[in-house]
This record gives structure tokens, sequence and C-alpha cells, in this order.
């Protein structure tokens, strides 16, 4: 049963890369990047990687979307034609390809037990981690304890992509007198957006601080906060959300997140630990581990929302210029 | 027993979702195409939420599954609102306003 959802599931994969390759119409493409994004999404859930898949669904068919079409505000939504024949790139891509599948017949067997992967440190990650750190949700254990450099590295890479896009957009500057915008006619929206948005902002701090116990954690709880304040800036308008949230508080936030990541590792190093061992943090190794991997998840968090919203901030305060000229 | 209710209740959902998606593709324009859409969207979602919920041994993951369904009971009425209206500020007529329109031109 599984297998055959797995092979619908891929082939509606293999439908939806081949029309974005096809069609013409950018605004279709992003809608349909966002039905890839929750079907490969649907494809970890059958992996049981719950995390995974919550990642993809939220940063993948949320936030990107979001951004692409911000993006498509400016450059316009049809694709340019393309007249030249492309044969020796087609050649490459082909030599390329046969070479990739080639390389994977090296490969060991899918889904076998006795691979590499399942032999190398899973086991002892499965063994040791209810002893060492004592969480019931294992993802979080080897994503913010056992490889924990390895998330720094990515929170790192958050912020770095937000320093880039915001030295080449620049973010808006707070405008007092532009406060009435949005969508004024939009009652419905208005409305609604209100009763929701605070939920949203509650459920994204239950990932936050529950992404110990169940799916979820930093990545996808910041990538939440921030869809919330960008629902807000679409409907009440860029200046209101600027006003809510100020520009400069995120890229404050957006370092200091970093900052309590890295610090929280320089703290064990003042215990006489190993960089971002949290077994020092407290006279009890576990509840050490478990005060570090707080710490480092809201570092994550407050970086990651801070990253996403400003990014968004400089994506759509560049379409509202590009309105006014 | 219950199982069997939610049985039905996940059959008729997804009976209701097909609708729509039927709907989707046979209706003449726009505005009719989105309410096909909206409408079975939402009696699919109340159908297969409660069904789900009789699976569930009524602890947190009912009351989750809950949640679920009044989140969607708000959001995707909402998302079919904001579409059709649009539509209409930019300026989509219904079928019947264009072939009325057309009606009297020919006159």
């Amino acid at each position: 049963m599984a297998e055959i959802i797995d092979l619908v599931l891929l082939a509606m994969l293999a439908i939806t890369a081949l029309s974005v390759i096809f069609l013409k119409d950018l605004f279709t493409v992003v809608m349909l990047f966002g039905i890839y994004s929750f079907l490969s999404a649907l494809i970890f859930v059958n992996l049981d990687a719950v995390d995974v898949a919550f990642t993809e669904a939220s940063v993948g068919a949320g936030i990107s979307t979001v951004l692409m079409l911000g993006t498509l505000a400016l450059t316009g939504r049809k694709e340019k034609a393309n007249n030249h024949k492309a044969i020796l790139p087609l050649l490459v891509v082909c030599v390329t390809g046969g070479a990739l599948i080639y390389g994977t017949l090296d490969m060991p067997p899918f889904g076998d037990p006795n691979n590499p992967a399942q032999q190398h440190v899973a086991p002892r990650y499965i063994q040791d981690s209810p002893q060492e750190i004592g969480l019931p949700n294992m993802v979080t254990s080897v994503l913010a304890s056992y490889r924990a450099f390895d998330t720094l590295g990515e929170t790192a890479v958050v912020f770095a992509a937000a320093i880039g896009v915001l030295s080449l957009l620049g973010l808006p500057k707070q405008d007092r007198a532009a406060i009435q915008s949005g969508l004024q006619s939009h009652i419905v929206l208005r409305v609604v957006a209100k009763m929701i948005i605070p939920l949203i902002v509650l459920f994204a701090l239950y990932v936050q601080f529950h992404g110990d116990y169940g799916p979820g954690g930093g990545f996808q709880a910041g990538v939440i906060a921030a869809a919330a304040l960008i629902l807000y800036a679409l409907v009440f308008g860029l200046p209101m959300a600027t006003h809510v949230v100020s520009p400069n508080l995120l890229k404050a936030l957006a370092a200091i997140g970093v900052l309590i990541y890295a610090g929280t590792g320089v703290v064990s190093l003042f215990l006489s630990a190993n960089f971002l061992d949290y077994n020092v943090l407290a006279s009890d190794p576990v509840a050490g581990q478990h005060i570090g991997i707080i710490a480092i998840e809201l570092g994550v968090g407050i970086t990651v929302f801070a990253a996403m919203l400003s990014i968004f901030y400089a994506f759509a305060a560049q379409a509202e210029r590009k309105n006014i000229q | 027993m219950l199982e069997i209710i939610s049985s039905v209740l996940l059959a008729l959902g997804a009976f209701f979702s097909l609708t729509g998606a039927v709907g989707l593709f046979k209706f003449p324009d726009f505005f009719t195409r989105v309410h096909a859409a909206s409408v079975t969207d939402s009696i699919a979602t109340i159908l297969i939420v409660l069904g789900l919920i009789l699976r569930t041994e009524f602890d947190l993951v009912a009351v989750k599954l809950l949640f679920i369904l009044i989140f969607m009971l708000l959001t995707s009425p909402t998302a079919a609102h904001a579409l059709a209206k649009s539509a209409r500020h930019g300026g989509l007529l219904t079928l019947a306003e264009t072939r009325g329109g057309q009606k009297e031109s020919k006159d």
C-alpha cells in the first residue's frame, strides 16, 4: 500500500517538474513549485520523516512561494521567448545524467538494512540518545546536540542569505505617513487575518518550544512566525507591518539569534568542555543537554524569523517603489 | 461501529473532494469553478476530519484535528472569497454577464 502511494506521489512529482519546464507563464510555475514542495512533504511523511516534511511544507511551499511571487511582482509574469537551439547543452546534460545514473549502479541497494547509512552512526544515536540526551524526539537530539556544528553552519547560512539580499535590495524605511494602505476593501480578509494571525504566532511558539517532544524546532517556528507577519503585511500593507516589527529590529534580531547559538558554545568552552558540549551547562548532564538545546533552538528560531521577514520586507519595498514610479 | 461511521465519513469526504475536482475541470468560467472548488472543499474538510477524529482515542490527537478543522473552515472560504473578489475587482465578468453583453451588442 505504501509503495502504491509512493509511486503515485513520485509520478505526480515528475509531472509537476515537467510542466514547470514547459510552461511559459511564470505565475503558474511558481504555483506549481508550491505543489511540488507539498508533494515532497507528503513523500517525507510517507517515509516517517515528519520533521523534514514540516520544514519542506513551511519553507518550500510557504515562504519561498511568497518570495518568488514578490520577485514576479518586480520582473513580470511572462518568460522571455528563447529561440536559440540548445543542442550542445542538451548533449552535456545527457552525458552528465548518464554518468550519474551509471554512478548509482555502484550504490548500495535502496532500503537495505546493511547499508553503511544504517550501520555507521544511526544505531549509536538510536541506542544512546535516550540516556545521553533524553529527548523523545530523536531528530532534535541529533540536529541540536550531536550535529550542533552543522546546525550552527545552517543558521549562519540563513543569516548570510539575509545579509546578501539586504545589501542588494535594502530594507524599507519606517514611514508613519503612509500607514493607510493594504487591502482596504477586503473586509472579510482583514477580519479573518486579525483572527488568525495571533493563532499562527501561538502555533509558532508551540512548534519552537515543543520541538524537543514532537516534530518541529527553531527552523519551522521561525518560518511560521515570519509567515504570520508576512500575512499581516499582505493584508494591512507594508508600512503598517514595518510599524509593528521595524526593519532595524529585524537586523538586530538576525544577528542576535546567531549570537545566542554561538554564545552557548562559548559558554560551554568557558566551563571547560568542547564547543557546543552542553553536558556542563548544568550539574546533571541530561539537564545540561536540555538547557543547551532550548537555547540554540531559540537562536535558530530568532535568526530564521528575522532573516525570512527581512528578505520579504526587502522584496516588498522594492515592489512598492516600482509601483510608485 | 465507530470504525464503520468513520469509513463512511471518509468515503463521503473523498467523494466530495472528487466532485470538486471534476467541477474545477468541467465548469465553464472562473466564478463557477471557484464555487465548485470552495464549496466541496469545505464539506470535504468537515467530513474527512470528523472521520479521522472518530478513529482516534479521543485524546490530544482529536483536539489537534479539531484545531485543524477550525483553521481550515476559517481560511479556505476566505481564500475563495478573496480570489473571487479580486477577479471581480480586476474586471472579470460572470458567464451570464458576458452572454448578456454579447446579445445586446448583436441587437
